[in-house]
This record gives C-alpha cells, structure tokens and sequence, in this order.
C-alpha cells in the first residue's frame, strides 16, 4: 500500500486514491513508424530491479497524471513530478544517484531499448 | 423551474451525527488558467471569494468555489442562478481560453452534522481527518468507499459533501450505515 | 481434573455468573472468563479431535497460539467457524461447538486413523492418491472430504456488520504488555500521536502473572497507572480487544477490533478494521511459549508452562490436582511456585539441564518441591486425559525410571519472539543460540518511502527476556523511533524492575535425546496438523532440505495457527535432520494476518445494499414504480423492458418493440456519455480520438463517430455534436462515459499537453430521453415551444431552446431507424419532463422501452453496438466501418496499429446478417463449423455470433456475426452446432433487416 506524494494538488495519496499507469518516457510512434519501432513502443516494457520511472494518475482526487521514480525492490520512492515533461528533473535524478550510487538515467534508458 | 428536484428530496437520517441530502445547490465547473487576471476578476465578480489555495474552498454567503485541480475550480451558487452565472463567466472570458458548465444536477449534496462528523468520513475516505490535518477552510477530493467525493468543512462538527447524482442513495447509505448509533470510534478529542 | 479454584482470578467478576451452551450442554462461568478457562474450569479437558489422525485433544495455551481448542460458534447469521477458545470471552447465551468429529467428541469414528497413523506418514496423501486418475475423483476426494475439515462453513448471509477506520498516527505501539505501555507514555509524553493496540480485552501483558516487580511495586499497580495515565493524554488513543494484524509498504498497518465479540449479538458492528499509517510502528509484541517434544505430548492435560499459571492467576483455574512441570529454563519454576501457592500438588520438575536452574529452582526446593535435573519425560500415560508420566534420562533413549501419576503437565521448551509483524514487510531475523531462538535484526528493518527502518521491536518480542530488560529495551527503542521521526524524547531513565537471576536455558529439541521412532512417532510438532518429529525427519530423508519444501510436504505450521507454536520445533528438527545450523535453515515467510481476521472485517461496510454503488438516473425511480426489470451496464440499473401485469419478460419486450416502431416509444438514455470537448485545439484533438473527422463538422450539426484504442482496436462510439466554434459534445456508450473521458485526460495531460483543450465529463448534469417512433414529432409538437419540423430541426441536427416549458436540448439522431429525438433536459427535471411526455404521449400509445426493446430496434437496422460486436479484438474494418475511417487524416489513434499485418489480413472474419432457415432465433455467441479439425481434434471454425434477437417486427430470428469472407458470401448457407448437439443454418445476409433505405428516420 503506496503513499505518493501527488505533486499537483500536494496530497500524499493513498494507493486506493491512484491508478497505475506503467512506464514513464516512452515516446510516442505512430503512421510512418517501421513496424518493429511501433511494436517496442505499444507492448514492449521493461521491469527492472531497482530505480523504475512509472505513470500515475491521482484519480480518487485531482485527476492529473504524474510520474514517479520509485525502487521496485524495497518500494523506496525517490519523488514525483509532473507528467508534462521528457525527462525526470535533475535534482531528482542527483537524488537518485545518491542514494543508488552508480546509477544514471541514461542507463535506465538503455534498458528500454 | 419549480418543477426541479434534487436526487433524494432533503432524505435525512438521525444516528449519531444526522446526515442530510441538502437539495439542489448550484454549481459549475470552471477550467481555466488561474494565472490569468481576467479569470480571477470573474470568478470574484460572481462568488465575491478570492480564488482559493490549492486543496482549500474560500464562501461567502450562498456562494463560494473550491480548489478542484491545477486548472478546475468548482463555484458554488444559488441552484436557479447557475445559468445565469454560467453566461455571465463565459461572457468574462470570452477572450480567454476556459470551459464554464452548469454541473449542479450532475451533483448531489450532503450534509453531515454532529461531534462524530470528522470520524463517520474517515470510516469511508483514506484521509487524515484529524482536526489538525483538516480543518475549516480544507476541501477534499477523495474516495467515499467506492465512489468519487469531495467535502469540506463549514463549522467544527460539520461537514458538506458532494458526489455524483447517480450514487446518492449509496452514499447516504454509507453515511447512514456509518453514523449508526453505537458505531462511535471516539479517535479524536 | 481441571476445576475452578476457589479464590484467585484476576480477570473475573466472581458477583457475575455467565450461563453459556457447550456442545448441548448449559455449563456455567463467570464474567471475565474466556471459553476455555470456563471450560476448563467445568472439567471439559477434552475440547476436539486433530485434524489427520482424530486424536483426541485438550488446551494447550491461553492465548491466540491455541492450536486444539478451534468452535463452531454462534448460530444462524452469527455463526461462525474456527474460533479459538482461549481468545473468545464468555457471554450469557454463547454456543459453542467443538469440531472435526462424528458422531461426537467422545466417540469419533475418524479416529481409526490414528491407529493407522504408521501407514499415513508425511506425504501420505501426495503418494497415495495419485493413481488411477478417475479414482481421486470418484474414491479419494469424497472420502476424505467427509472424514477432513475443521470448522463448518456458515450456511447463513452473516447478519452483522462491520466498519473500517483511517487512522494517521505518528507513533502505532502494537501490544498492550509492560513494553508496549511504556513505548506509549514515551511516546505519549514526548509529544507523539499514538496508537496503541492490545489484542486481549486486558492490559499488562504477562508480567503481572510472572510476579514480576516494577520501581518496587507489583506490576499490577505499575500497569494500572500507566494505563491511567495513558488515557489521561490526549495525543494517545488507546484500544484492546484490538490485534496489529499486519504491517505493510509505507508506514501501513492493519488493526483487528473485535467490538462484540464478547456481547450477545449487538447493532452496532462487530468488528471495526483499523487501517493505520504510522511514520513509527513499534511493535511489543512479547513471546510464545515453545511446546517440548516428547511421546504423548498432545494428551489433553499437557498444557504450556506459562498458560497453566495464567490459567491460575487470570482465571482462578487449575488444569490439575497433580501437574509435573517439564522444562528446560528457569522461568516454568514459576508455575510450579504459583501452583504450590494456589494449594496444588507439584509432584516434580523435570528439568533437561544437567544442573537445573537457580535462584528459582531453589525457591521450589524450598517449598519442598521434588526437582529432577538432567531427566525427560519418556512418555505420557493417558489417552482422554493426563494419567501419569514415565520418567527417564534426557541423555539416554527413554529407558522408564519411574512413573510418577499426575493429571496434568506444564511443559516448556523456552520462549519465541512474537517477530511476526516485523517480518510481514521485509525485517530479517538473527538466531539468538543462548535463547535459542529468532529475534529481529536491528540492521535489517523493514523500510519506507524514504528508505528508512519504520518499524521497531521492544521487550521480550526483541528478546529481552526478564522484565528489566524489557522496560530498559522499551525505553531504548522508542526513543531512537520517535528521534527517527522528528520528535524529541525525554531522557528519563526506565523504571526499575527485581527479578531473580536465571540460569541459561538449553536447548532441547527431543524428549529424550535419543528417542526410538516409537516414540518420536507419538511426539507432535504441529498440533493442528498432526505433524511428529517423525514426520519431519522422514521429509528431510526424503530430500527435502528447504524448509518451504517441507513445510509443504509435511503440512507443517500450514494451520490456522501458522505454526505459532511448531515453527522453531519444526525448524530444529529439520536441521538436526540435514545436520545444518539452525540459521542456515531459515525460517518460513511470515505473511498477515498474524492471527485469521474476518472476512467481514475485510470487506468492512461493503455488505448488503452498499456491497458496492449502483448508478441510477433520474428516472430510475418510475422504473421502480412501473414494473421495470433491471439489468446491470457498468454500474448502471438499466430497464431491460417495463413489465405490465401478468406479462412475461419476452411479452414486454415484445410489445416494446412493436409500439415504439409503429407509434412512439420513451427510452431512459440519460446513461450515454455526455463530455463537453473546448478549446482552439479541440478540433484537432477529436480528429486525433475518432477515426472520422470532426473538425470540419458544423456548429448545429451531429455525427456519428468511433474511437479506437492505440493498439487499432474499436473501444467506443456515439454521436459528436458541435455546441460553437470551439466546443464539442460527444456522446459514449452508456459504460464508456467515466473511461473515455479518462482516455482523453490522459491523453491531453500526457501527450499533447502544449493543446490548448479542456474536458468535462458532464454525463449526470442531464436526463435525456430518446423520443421514438412514426408519432415523436407529433408529441414533441403537443408540448410545444420548440419547431421540430424536418426543416428547423433535420436529421443528424440539433437545436437548444424550451419544450413544454422545459430547458432543452433536442438532438435529432436515431439508434432505431425509426423517426427519433433524444431530448437532454436538467437531471432535476428528468422525472418532471418524463412525466409531461408520457401524458400528452398517451393518445398515442406510448411506450416506455427498455435496453432489450433498443438492442433489437438497433439490431433490425443493422446498427453495431459496442461489447456485442466488439470484443477488444475488433477493428472497425471488420464491421464494414470503412466509411467511417478517414482518409484525409495523418493520424488518429489507432491508425498505426490498423496498419500491421494482422489487421490488414483479408481472411480476418467480417460483419454480416444473419437469417435462420428455419425462423429461429439463432443462439448467443455460438460459432459456424467448416470443415476439418485443427491440432487439438476440434471442429474448424469459420464465424461466430455477436448478437441476436427475435424481431416481433418481422416475425422471425435476425442476427450479425462475423464471417470468413463473409460479405463476398451472401446467400450462404453456413451451420452452428448448438449446445444440446443439433445444428441450425443460418443464410449470410445483409446485416440491415428492416428499412433498408432508411426512409422511416429521414422523414
């Protein structure tokens, strides 16, 4: 049972008050796209030990859409931000190197392609 | 129009807290940017509030609006001006990008009334209900068991509810089923 | 015999007697007392049979770790199975019913089983009833169905009712012993908001029945006090009868408050669950006295050392005249010493260690108690009841050196932290061998959102394991919690607690040491299921190392108690077994809840007419009125069809469909979608959500349009209409409103977030009533307000104004073919317009329709309808949509993914009608044959059923499915296997049955 901290209305929501949404920062492919780059985009996720970037959306409340960076392993969250971006924050991702020394976005990135 | 009527007609149940359907009540969904002036000026001609804090509902009299989302406000109104109001708003801002809608029928009302007003919600809702994480002036979206809700508190042992017109009568059966008398939890002193 | 002592008993009110039923028969208690210490003080030793071998058992502890004593109780829609005796408190007018026997407790057929236990080792059920298949069904299972099963189900809908309760805390203290006390007042005292839980309806824990001394006082005094001063904070909420059932992610906890269970059946609910966020949890839990092993050692009369004494001092009870202590640590003396001081008879202690205890051991010297050091229990005389033990040397095989008679035995095999909810989110456990046993691993905490411990452990559940420790412990862990979480203790030292000095406990896993498998056969590890340190060593012979394997195998700690008391007696056999250590063995997964909680507490107050919302429109109140047969759409109550009197559900709908194509039928529409779509982006945002255009749709004018999923496949539909220049109205399905509309937000907010578009879902601000039939505009015309012609108001437009006076939306669309208005009005005036339409509607018959009535209007026209003929794998090229799939867009969603192969694969099964060569109506769903099998033996299909209907129309079944080739197949006779194995044939027909031109609609 998940608390996340929902950074537009500043609740730190009970699971009961979000929807999962998968994984964040997957771009968008569509008509022109070759048909293995639409595949990866429509049904190809990663899941991996440790730092992960997931969609949600705080639906028992204000309804937006939000990402957050949370370890799958020990349920550690990093933080939340807003939905409406390519790229988590670089405070964020400092946070998280911290914490999980080694670690880098661009290796996250790696793994989803 | 005389002829309208609310989803459960002024129901009320007398457990430990009463719980009322409070009948038609006005209200409008506003999206907008609240950055903008000429959004704040409307919304301060037509409820005579200032827009509200995020999570908080500032009222004034019949009227009032309530923080929603980042880009929504609820207002608050007499139920026979909300057209009126609708126009008026939609009038304001015509320059502006927004959407204005009369949601009033949309919504049923609630009013829970009593010393174990805070505790009967926190039966239903995931949220601090503790007079110091929630106090007058908070206004809350939230679950209500299974369904959609918001609230917030006018006085000390009251609170207003709203949700959607379809599930009232299964809303006042949560708060009935909650507020029974012997059902007190007595969390908060 | 076990009987009521005639002092003592700190939980009874003796002034109050209770009157209560066991098995039939009235027995008598006293207020205070739970089921079993009643029970026992009414000689009942014998309290139910195992589960395998039907061995008759008695008590064995006194509190929730009670493996034998499980009763059916209450009765009707109270009843409920599984209880434990120790931890159900007597009322007047309690039923109980002891289990798992037949004909009666006394007498128990099952109990051959027992004699043949030889044959039925571990395993025996795996390696025995696994050949011939068809006999597990027909031989096995029904036999062992009958003869296996604890409690009975209850056959009765449960006529209580519970409630859940948010609760944030910044402290949650989870047990109500000295340790717990004292970790609330810190924190109480420190500022904290606390919660603190106690499982029993008593504070204090075992301390007070230990004789244990707090800053010079018994610790009674010291409990009373604290308590006091616990309820006088405000910052403190204090509940008993209230378990920590577990602990989960981010500070989240389960409290278990069983609110009645100690009354006669009550209003008020009878279990109320606590869902708790806690910055802290500190759990002071305490420990589970350890059985020993020995022959015999399930006999009713053998009792844990510490539940014998809280039997005397809590309940004024004595197990038995006679009780021989067994033991290998200090603290049973006690109950020797209590036993003595209550007047019974200790014949001796037996005591494993060659050199016995200390301090205490001289204390029961002194009383003139026989102490036995280095020696065992060989075995125990009695089958319904203690009649004696054989004593012999722990050293040795169990060569008889005496037989000492007694009725009853306290045995104890040391003590094991109760570290269940610490490892319920992830805490890792160390092996203390001078205790011989797990306690938690302080630098393996479960962690939060922020990475950090939130859990602690205090007293003996930490294994401190004298009263001093456990204050000094307490006191140390709550305030490294509380700096943990912001908030300052007061540094005040512990109380102080005199105790006597112990001697070090020695571990003893058998009885004797090398005891012969006779005897090891009759020593039970796992009382609920009949496991003996046999059963055990056999699994680890058999290759099963891992404790999880033999957990399984052997069934093992899989009780309703989870192994409460067998889990370290198991695991130390299992290892001697392997010849591991303890610790490379490990310990199975402690899982929540840490005792079994109801279901109803579960569900809390979704029961009954709240089970779970159900969405009704503004009319739905003249549907109850007038006869309307409901049929649940998403969480919608929607008529089905209006019954009259005396009229079948197929007549009414039959005479639905009649009416409303020859003169004028109502439909409650007010379910469909209704999300109004503005801003200069939101053209280009519909053209993104349809597969059609919108955009270039005119203000004034409607559409009918379809929204597919990313993946290509058709998700919903509805009509578009254009409010202005730059607001949309676009209807949904009746089920689709809240999810489309969700599918747009999500798409706005995470897609094109640079759009300028706003969404609202505006379903439930209108009432809307489709108007239907040759005579809609004529009552539309009587009510007047509003020009309803062909020319103000045509086909696929719409106009806002007054009709009778009502505020007014009309949208001239049809779903039927027929001639149709769907009229949106405020919802508050639903009910008041519905009511106008159906009086100046009665000169021309009409009538009201339900779904079934549009299902077959629309299916007479050839009309798809989502969830019939889409299923999640269909595109709209399948259903001849072509038309409505632009091809002057770039993009849409959905267009990609209609662009794969699949999608475009000309053998992909198509839409069409229909029509039985015999009239019939053709069954749901069912599938047409075409030759040949494929490599499962099957028929090969070539086409299935999405809906079908009888038309009273047209006097005959009409259908659509989708069909290989279909549409280049028309006249084809194809065949559909039904159910009862005949076949009917179908002939492919065009899927529009009935005005083929649609001249009704246009006119």
């Amino acid at each position: 049972m998940l608390i996340l901290h929902c950074p537009y209305c500043g609740v730190d929501a009970d699971e009961t008050e979000l929807a999962a949404g998968g994984q964040a920062h997957i771009k968008r492919e569509t008509v022109g796209s070759s048909d293995g780059d639409f595949e990866e985009y429509m049904f190809m996720r990663q899941n991996p030990r440790g730092v992960h970037f997931e969609r949600w959306r705080h639906v028992n409340g204000c309804g937006k859409w939000f990402h957050a960076a949370r370890c799958t392993t020990t349920l550690e969250v990093f933080g939340t931000y807003s939905a409406q971006t390519l790229r988590p924050p670089q405070d964020l991702l400092t946070h998280i190197t911290g914490k999980r020394p080694g670690w880098s976005f661009s290796q996250w990135l790696e793994t989803l392609s | 129009m005389s002829n309208a009527v609310s989803a459960l007609q002024g129901k009320s149940f007398e457990g430990y807290v009463t719980v009322t359907e409070m009948g038609l009540r006005g209200m409008l969904t506003l999206r907008g940017d609240f950055g903008s002036t000429v959004l704040t000026r409307a919304v301060n001609e037509i409820t005579h509030c200032d827009l509200p804090a995020v999570n908080t509902c500032t009222t004034r009299h019949d009227r009032g609006v309530a923080w929603m989302s980042p880009d929504e406000l609820l207002i608050l109104c007499p139920h026979g001006e909300a057209d009126g109001d609708v126009a008026k708003l939609a009038d304001a801002l015509r320059d502006e990008h927004f959407l204005v809608a009369n949601v009033s029928d949309a919504r049923a009302a609630f009013q829970v009334k009593g010393e174990g007003a805070r505790e009967v919600i926190a039966k239903l809702a995931p949220v601090d209900m503790s007079p110091e994480a929630f106090a007058q002036g908070h206004f809350r979206r939230t679950r209500l068991a299974q369904t959609p809700a918001a609230f917030w508190m006018p006085d000390t042992d009251t609170v207003e509810l709203i949700c959607f017109r379809s599930v009232a009568d299964y809303v006042f059966d949560l708060l009935k089923r909650a507020g029974t008398e012997g059902a007190e939890v007595n969390f908060y002193r | 015999m076990s009987t009521r002592l005639a002092t003592g008993g700190r939980h009874l009110d003796r002034a109050t007697s209770v009157s209560f039923d066991f098995n039939g028969r009235k027995l008598k208690g006293f207020k205070g007392d739970t089921l079993a210490s009643a029970l026992l003080s009414n000689d009942q030793m014998l309290v139910g049979r195992s589960f395998k071998y039907h061995r008759p058992r008695g008590i064995v502890a006194a509190g929730p770790e009670e493996p034998n004593a499980l009763m059916n109780l209450g009765q009707n829609g109270h009843f409920e199975p599984n209880a434990r005796a120790t931890t159900t408190e007597i009322f007047d007018g309690l039923t109980a019913q002891s289990q798992n026997h037949w004909p009666s407790l006394d007498y128990d057929v099952g109990v051959v089983n027992s004699y043949a236990s030889r044959f039925m080792p571990a395993g025996f059920y795996y390696k025995t009833f696994m050949y011939p298949a068809p006999a597990w069904k027909h031989v096995f299972e029904p036999f062992i169905r009958k003869a296996a099963g604890l409690g009975k189900a209850p056959k009765e809908r449960d006529a209580d009712t519970y409630e859940h309760f948010y609760a944030f805390v910044d402290v949650l203290v989870v047990g109500g012993g000295v340790a717990g006390l004292l970790a609330a007042e810190r924190a109480g005292k420190a500022g904290a908001k606390v919660l603190l839980l106690e499982q029993s309806a008593h504070w204090g824990g075992r301390a007070p029945v230990d004789g244990a001394e707090i800053e010079g006082r018994p610790a009674d005094a010291w409990v009373t006090d604290t308590v006091d001063a616990l309820e006088n904070m405000d910052n403190v909420t204090m509940r008993n009868r209230c378990m920590g059932a577990g602990v989960y992610d981010h500070g989240y906890a389960l409290g278990y408050e069983r609110l009645t269970d100690h009354l006669a059946p009550q209003a008020a609910p009878r279990h109320r669950l606590w869902r708790i966020r806690a910055k802290h949890i500190i759990t002071a839990t305490g420990a589970i006295e350890r059985p020993l092993s020995f022959a015999g050692n399930d006999v009713p009369g053998v009792m844990l050392a510490g539940s014998v004494r809280d039997y005397v001092v809590n309940y004024g009870t004595s197990v038995g005249d006679r009780t021989v202590v067994v033991t290998n640590n200090d603290d049973a003396y006690r109950t020797a010493l209590i036993l003595k001081d209550a007047g019974l008879d200790v014949p001796c202690i037996i005591d494993a260690r060659p050199h016995g205890g200390g301090a205490l051991m001289e204390d029961a010297k002194a009383e003139g108690i026989r102490v036995e050091t280095g020696k065992a229990i060989a075995k125990v005389k009695g089958g319904k009841r203690v009649e004696g033990v054989a004593l012999c040397a722990q050293a040795g095989e169990g060569a008889i050196l005496e037989e000492i008679p007694c009725d009853a035995v306290a045995m104890s095999g040391g003590w094991s932290p109760v570290v269940h909810l610490w490892s319920h989110c992830g805490g890792k456990l160390i092996w203390d061998d001078a205790q011989a046993h797990f306690r938690p691993d302080p630098a393996k905490a479960p962690t939060g959102a922020d990475g950090q411990g939130f859990v602690s452990v205090v007293g003996i559940a930490n294994g401190a394991m004298s009263t001093g420790d456990c204050l000094t412990d307490a006191v140390k862990g709550t305030n490294a919690a509380l700096q943990g979480i912001g908030i300052s203790p007061k540094r005040t030292a512990a109380p102080q607690a005199t105790e006597e000095p112990e001697n070090p406990m020695a571990a003893v896993w058998k009885m004797p040491q090398g005891a012969s498998y006779k005897l090891r056969s009759k020593m039970f590890l796992d009382y609920q299921n009949d496991v003996k340190v046999s059963d055990v060593q056999l699994a680890a012979q058999e290759g099963f190392e891992s404790v999880e394997h033999t957990k399984r195998y052997t069934t093992l700690g899989m009780a309703t108690d989870q192994g409460k008391l067998s889990n370290i007696n198991g695991l130390a056999i299992l290892a001697d077994s392997l010849n591991a250590k303890i610790p490379k063995v490990g310990t199975t997964t402690f899982r929540p809840p840490y005792h079994p909680i109801s279901m109803g507490a579960i569900a809390g107050e979704a029961s009954r007419e709240i089970f779970q919302p159900i969405d009704k429109t503004p009319l739905h109140q003249w549907g109850e009125e007038n006869g309307a047969y409901w049929e649940p759409v998403g969480h919608w109550r929607r008529a089905y069809c209006y019954q009259r009197d005396g009229e079948s559900v197929e007549q009414a709908v039959n005479r639905e469909v009649k009416a409303t194509r020859e003169s004028l039928g109502l439909l409650d529409a007010s379910t469909l979608g209704k999300i109004i779509v503005k801003g200069p982006d939101a053209g280009k945002f519909l053209d993104m959500m349809y597969t059609n255009m919108m955009s270039n749709l005119k203000p004034g004018k409607c559409r009918y349009g379809l929204m597919c999923s990313e993946n290509g496949f058709l998700s919903d539909d509805g009509v578009v209409a254009r409010m202005d220049d730059d607001t949309w109205l676009c209807h949904t399905t009746t089920g689709g409103a809240a999810r489309i509309h969700a599918h747009m937000e999500e798409w706005l907010q995470t897609e094109w977030w640079d759009w300028k578009v706003y969404t609202a879902n505006l379903t439930e601000q209108y009432a809307q009533i489709a108007v239907v039939g040759p005579n809609a505009r004529k009552v539309l015309e009587k009510l007047g307000g509003m020009d309803v012609s062909k020319d103000a108001l045509g086909f696929m437009e719409w106009k806002e104004g007054k009709i009778g006076g009502f505020d007014a939306r009309a949208f001239r669309i049809s779903f039927s073919g027929e001639l149709s208005y769907e009229i949106a009005v405020p919802a508050s005036q639903g009910r008041a317009f519905w009511d106008a339409l159906l009086a100046v509607g009665e000169e021309f018959n009409v009538t009201p329709y339900g779904t079934e009535c549009l299902h077959i209007l629309r299916a007479e026209k050839g009309f798809i309808m989502i969830g019939d003929e889409t299923d999640g794998t269909v595109i709209p090229q399948d259903l001849g949509l072509h038309w409505a799939l632009s091809k002057k867009k770039d993009d849409y969603l959905g267009k990609r993914a209609q662009q794969r192969d699949h999608m475009t694969d000309p053998n992909r099964w198509k839409l069409v009608g229909l029509e039985t060569v015999d009239g019939s109506v053709l069954p749901d769903g069912a599938y047409a044959v075409a030759d040949g099998t494929n490599e499962n033996g099957q028929r090969e299909t070539q086409g299935r059923v999405t809906s079908t209907y009888y038309s009273a129309n047209l006097g005959k079944g009409i259908a659509m499915g989708l069909v290989l080739n279909g549409p280049d197949r028309m006249g084809e006779v194809i065949t559909f296997p039904k159910v009862d194995g005949t076949e009917v044939q179908a002939r492919i027909c065009d899927p529009v049955f009935y005005d083929k031109d649609g001249e009704k609609q246009n006119v």
